[in-house]
């Protein structure tokens, strides 16, 4: 068990390495931070005050370690384009993006299992068809045609939902402002949410079906039916549980994906997320933003996937076995 | 009996080989398996008919999109199927703000999209091919770092790396050069993020062969490792690379549709169909819904047929694969 972490944990720590190693060499090689803090006007002196200030006369080790160092502590510098500090740029567009993920994918979640069930139980008939054909046609769509689609339908033309922006905001803690307390707010969301999560439910809804139709040929079940329990009983306390464990697995790698997959969502629905925050900074070579971003998300898969290679060492035995035998 | 007319076979097949070779083709698995799916035919029909259009769209468009002389500026928002009053142009899909014509702007943007989704596929393909050869054949330090980074790239979603990578090569370039090598930055991104699938593929089938006997054989006459690699087992492992790209056409489409939308693909002066989507968008909320519809629709009609294409070419090539 010991060993298995330890090897885990080595090379997610190697995989933050890297990325920190190309975000440093981005700040490092790409344009003069100076000269972009500075701008035009300063003199020699002044140059040289900042650049010792900022360590930039040290060597290449030391001024990694101390990129390091403050990446850490989530220091970033001040972003080039709106000379504010970028953990607190990123710090306050972070609810929007935190909750978008979490409402798409709960929908994701809740509506990928039903339909799978569903799908799965009622096999052959005209609407599991039809869910299964359009799914098909969702998976091979990119996400913000699908989006666009939406805005399309229901803010446009049908006009019954807001097509851009968060809605009205409260203030939940200081630096949290929450959407999903007022009713423009959870309208906002809607659309988004769907957007970012059909992919997701399209995944999780194949899977569920899957796997359900494999549990439903084992002989346990025919046992729990011979023994005259109900459809319901048996479809969904026998077979649904012991098609959860992939199911798990499957969410929780998504969970990346999703983040990822809202800097989409957030650029079609002008949603003030730090997705949308990253594009503008991609296209801008807003270096500081770019480095922070690029940071953040690595440590959110590195961690997601490191929690999951833990989960399934503690759900397989087998794992375990093979482990030992080394 | 028989002799003669063997003989007269023979005579036929060489004189004119290629009339045999297209009978068997017409006979083989695959096309028969063609035959019988519709929806198969309808998505082969449908991806000729953009290809087509993508490379004869110099001859086809009624006008240049790229060519500021060619603009009607008084010609700006005509609906479509509409003749205008000003020029008497014919708008078969309507104009945009500056009075281009979409249908021009749509073969011109699916040959942009249609370029950068090659020119991805053929780069991560080369790229991974080569990289998995290496890692199959040689073993050792070499295999165990480039699966490493296979595995470390695996975790994260493409398109993101696609984003990364993009942003990073662009960090690194002077801004006035942004516009015009965009193309290749794309292209560079989206086949640096796909590469691992093949590689890992190639790596697989590497093992196996490498220990057929025809290997040893080549082996034991002398042959340069080089020459065994790239003669003798990369045609043995072609298929499954193959059937990966047709895959990999359809993702690398979308990826540089999406690239575009967002605004850090191809700019608004050379539009991909992405970019068309993204200019499109603003007029959605104005009525001129057409600017936005019919490049979304091409996207769509291109990405659907080229993907159902490509799945049907797995199960036909390799049925194992999935």
């Amino acid at each position: 068990m010991l060993a298995f972490f330890i090897q885990r944990l080595m090379q997610a720590a190697f995989v933050m390495l890297v990325v920190a190693l190309i975000a440093f060499s981005l700040f490092h090689y790409v344009g003069d931070p100076v000269l972009n803090m500075l701008g035009q006007e300063a003199t020699d002196a002044d140059r040289a005050a900042l650049r010792t200030q900022l360590g930039l006369d040290q060597t290449i080790l030391v001024q990694f370690w101390q990129f390091m160092v403050s990446a850490v502590q989530f220091e970033f510098g001040i972003s080039y384009r709106s000379a504010r500090p970028v953990s607190e740029l990123i710090l306050e567009r972070l609810p929007a993006t935190l909750e978008l993920a979490i409402v798409s994918a709960i929908f994701a979640v809740v509506m990928g299992i039903v339909l799978g069930i569903y799908t799965a139980i009622q096999r052959g008939n005209w609407l599991s068809r039809f869910i299964m054909t359009a799914s098909l046609i969702g998976v091979s769509l990119p996400t913000f045609l699908i989006g666009i689609l939406l805005i399309y339908l229901f803010a446009v033309e049908l006009g019954w939902l807001p097509a851009f922006g968060r809605g009205q905001v409260v203030e939940l803690t200081s630096w949290w402002d929450t959407g999903l307390l007022t009713t423009s707010g959870l309208r906002s969301i809607i659309l988004p949410a769907i957007t970012l999560g059909l992919f997701q439910l399209t995944l999780i809804m194949r899977l569920v079906r899957a796997e359900m139709l494999e549990v439903l040929r084992t002989d346990y079940i025919k046992f729990a039916r011979a023994r005259g329990l109900s459809r319901r009983v048996v479809n969904l306390r026998h077979a649904l549980k012991n098609t959860m464990v992939p199911v798990i697995t499957i969410i929780g790698l998504q969970l990346g994906t999703i983040i990822a997959f809202a800097i989409i969502t957030e650029t079609v629905f002008q949603w003030p997320g730090v997705g949308a925050l990253f594009i503008t900074a991609v296209r801008f070579v807003d270096i500081p933003v770019m480095a922070a971003y690029l940071m953040m998300i690595a440590l959110v898969f590195v961690v997601i996937n490191l929690v999951v290679d833990l989960l399934y060492y503690a759900v397989d035995p087998r794992l375990r076995v093979q482990g030992g035998g080394k | 009996m028989s002799q003669p007319a063997t003989q007269h076979n023979k005579d036929d097949v060489m004189a004119s080989p290629k009339p045999s070779k297209w009978q068997g083709f017409l006979d083989s698995d695959i096309v028969h398996s063609w035959k019988q799916q519709p929806v198969v035919i309808m998505a082969t029909l449908m991806t000729l008919l953009m290809f087509m259009g993508a490379l004869f769209a110099p001859w086809i468009a009624p006008q240049n999109p790229f060519d500021p002389g060619q603009l009607e500026l008084i010609d700006a928002f005509t609906p479509p199927l509409t003749t205008s009053d000003f020029t008497g142009n014919f708008y078969l899909l309507g104009s945009d703000s500056q009075g281009r014509d979409v249908f021009s702007a749509i073969l011109y943007g699916s040959r942009i999209s249609l370029l950068v989704g090659f020119a991805a596929v053929f780069f991560a393909l080369a790229l991974g091919t080569a990289l998995g050869l290496v890692a199959g054949f040689r073993g050792g330090w070499r295999d165990a770092i480039i699966m490493r980074i296979a595995d470390v790239q695996l975790t994260f979603p493409s398109i993101l790396l696609a984003l990364l990578i993009f942003g990073v090569i662009r960090g690194f370039m002077p801004g006035s050069m942004h516009a015009e090598v965009a193309i290749i930055v794309l292209i560079i991104a989206i086949g640096l993020s796909d590469w691992v699938q093949y590689a890992r593929a190639v790596r697989g089938a590497t093992m196996v062969e490498k220990s057929k006997e025809y290997v040893q054989a080549a082996r034991v006459i002398g042959l340069p490792d080089i020459k065994i690699l790239f003669q003798h087992i990369l045609p043995n492992v072609m298929r499954p690379v193959l059937v990966i790209g047709t895959i990999g056409l359809a993702l690398a489409i979308i990826a540089e549709a999406t690239l575009s939308f967002l605004g850090v693909g191809m700019p608004a002066t050379q539009p991909s169909l992405g970019t068309l989507i993204r200019v499109g968008q603003d007029y959605m909320f104005s009525g001129e819904w057409w600017i936005l519809f019919f490049p979304g629709v091409a996207l769509l009609i291109l990405a659907l047929s080229v993907n159902l294409l490509g799945d049907w070419l797995r199960d036909v090539l390799n049925p194992k694969l999935r």
